[in-house]
């Protein structure tokens, strides 16, 4: 099964400017799975990923709306992409500031139908 | 209220002109930034009622939502010949004067909708505002006059204070002139108050201060999570819903504004919207009392 998630995230790390891809918890904001996180804290993506979803979906059933379907967190340097997957679980890349952003949303998208 | 709920009234009012429904379809219709049809709703109840305040201050509400304000102040202004004691009347116009920086007037009109109303939402909270403004203004006035030099924390300009759920005039005055300057454009500070600007829930629902206290969350969040994964300062923060698009950033270090469209509005397009609004977000801020 683990094997099947990391190759679910390569699909998301070969996207030109993707620096890592992982699986979190989305309750407990963990690992579950990662793939090319080289020099990049996974549990810190994970514990703060799953801080960032959490209070945003908060916000969106505040509004009368449903939960995010994507989240897309964008810095000077760089971005945080999510997507919910079944299982309480969120799929989650660490890109750099140049990245096709539609295309890795395909790849989260891809990547969470995978962990049904 | 529902879509169901606005097709009974709706129907009800086409059975029989006369009904005073036209007062809640009016505001179901606005709240759901209805505008023209609102209006048209309004116009036509005037039209049988026309010494009816309730009617004036529904107009008066659907124009403050529209931005105009001069307009939605003179009917308030009838509700109140009418009506020396309504309520919505005195709290719109309350609010018109907080948005001129007329904080005297200002309180003299929600002290007045509280006292005839004092379960109306928002409006205790607003006089205590209002108050702790005029006071820090009697302060800087009291250490000029003094003949003292003002201290530089005196000297700036009051800040803007979070406005309750209600007409959203405060947000017509900061957003005029922007697609959903009455809905869908919120502005709050960072820790989670509602400066100005409105947002309803689909059912109707006025949610803005509700939301402005989950997105000071992310604000802090999205901060940390930004600067310990070294990727600089955050700029935005995009969401996508079954059935809405939202898009939050920063127009100054202190505020956050939140813009939410439909689904089909593309998150690209809100980007745009937002750095107008943005604009037009820290030009209110930085405006002097």
């Amino acid at each position: 099964m683990k094997t099947d998630i990391v190759g679910s995230l390569e699909s998301v790390t070969r996207v030109r400017g993707v620096r890592g891809a992982m699986v979190v918890s989305a309750e407990e904001g963990l690992v579950v799975a990662e793939s090319s996180m080289e020099g990049i804290d996974g549990a810190a993506v994970a514990a703060l990923t799953a801080g960032v979803v959490a209070k945003l979906g908060r916000a969106t059933e505040a509004a009368g709306r449903t939960t995010p379907a994507f989240v897309h967190l964008q810095a000077e340097g760089g971005a945080l992409l999510a997507v919910p997957a079944p299982g309480d679980l969120l799929v989650v890349a660490v890109t750099d500031a140049e990245v096709n952003v539609g295309l890795v949303r395909l790849e989260l998208r891809h990547a969470a139908e995978h962990l049904a | 209220m529902s879509n169901d709920d606005i097709r009974v009234l709706t129907a009800q009012l086409a059975a029989d002109p006369s009904s005073l429904v036209f007062l809640p379809l009016g505001e179901a219709l606005r709240r759901r930034g209805q505008l023209g049809a609102a209006e048209k709703i309004a116009m036509a109840g005037l039209m049988r009622y026309p010494e009816l305040a309730d009617a004036h201050d529904l107009l008066a509400r659907v124009l403050g939502d529209r931005g105009e304000l001069e307009r939605a102040f003179d009917e308030w202004d009838i509700a109140l010949r009418l009506d020396g004691r309504h309520a919505g009347a005195h709290k719109g116009i309350g609010f018109l004067y907080f948005v001129a920086g007329d904080l005297a007037q200002a309180l003299e009109h929600l002290e007045a909708a509280h006292a005839a109303d004092p379960k109306a939402d928002g409006v205790a909270a607003a006089v205590a505002r209002v108050r702790e403004a005029l006071d820090t203004e009697s302060g800087r006035a009291g250490v000029a006059d003094a003949g003292r030099p003002v201290s530089e924390a005196a000297a700036k300009p009051v800040s803007p204070s979070p406005l309750p759920d209600g007409p959203s005039v405060a947000g017509a005055a900061i957003f005029a002139g922007l697609e959903g300057a009455q809905d869908g454009l919120l502005l709050l500070d960072g820790s989670g108050l509602r400066l100005g600007g409105g947002l309803t829930a689909p059912d109707g629902r006025a949610v803005g201060d509700a939301v402005a206290a989950h997105l000071a969350g992310v604000f802090r969040d999205a901060s940390r999570a930004t600067r310990l994964l070294s990727l600089g300062a955050w700029t935005s923060v995009a969401a996508e819903t079954a059935d809405a698009n939202l898009f939050l950033c920063a127009p100054t270090p202190d505020s956050l504004l939140l813009l939410v469209r439909d689904s089909s509005v593309p998150i690209g397009r809100l980007a745009l919207q937002a750095e107008r609004a943005s604009e037009a977000a820290r030009r209110w801020l930085e405006r002097p009392a």
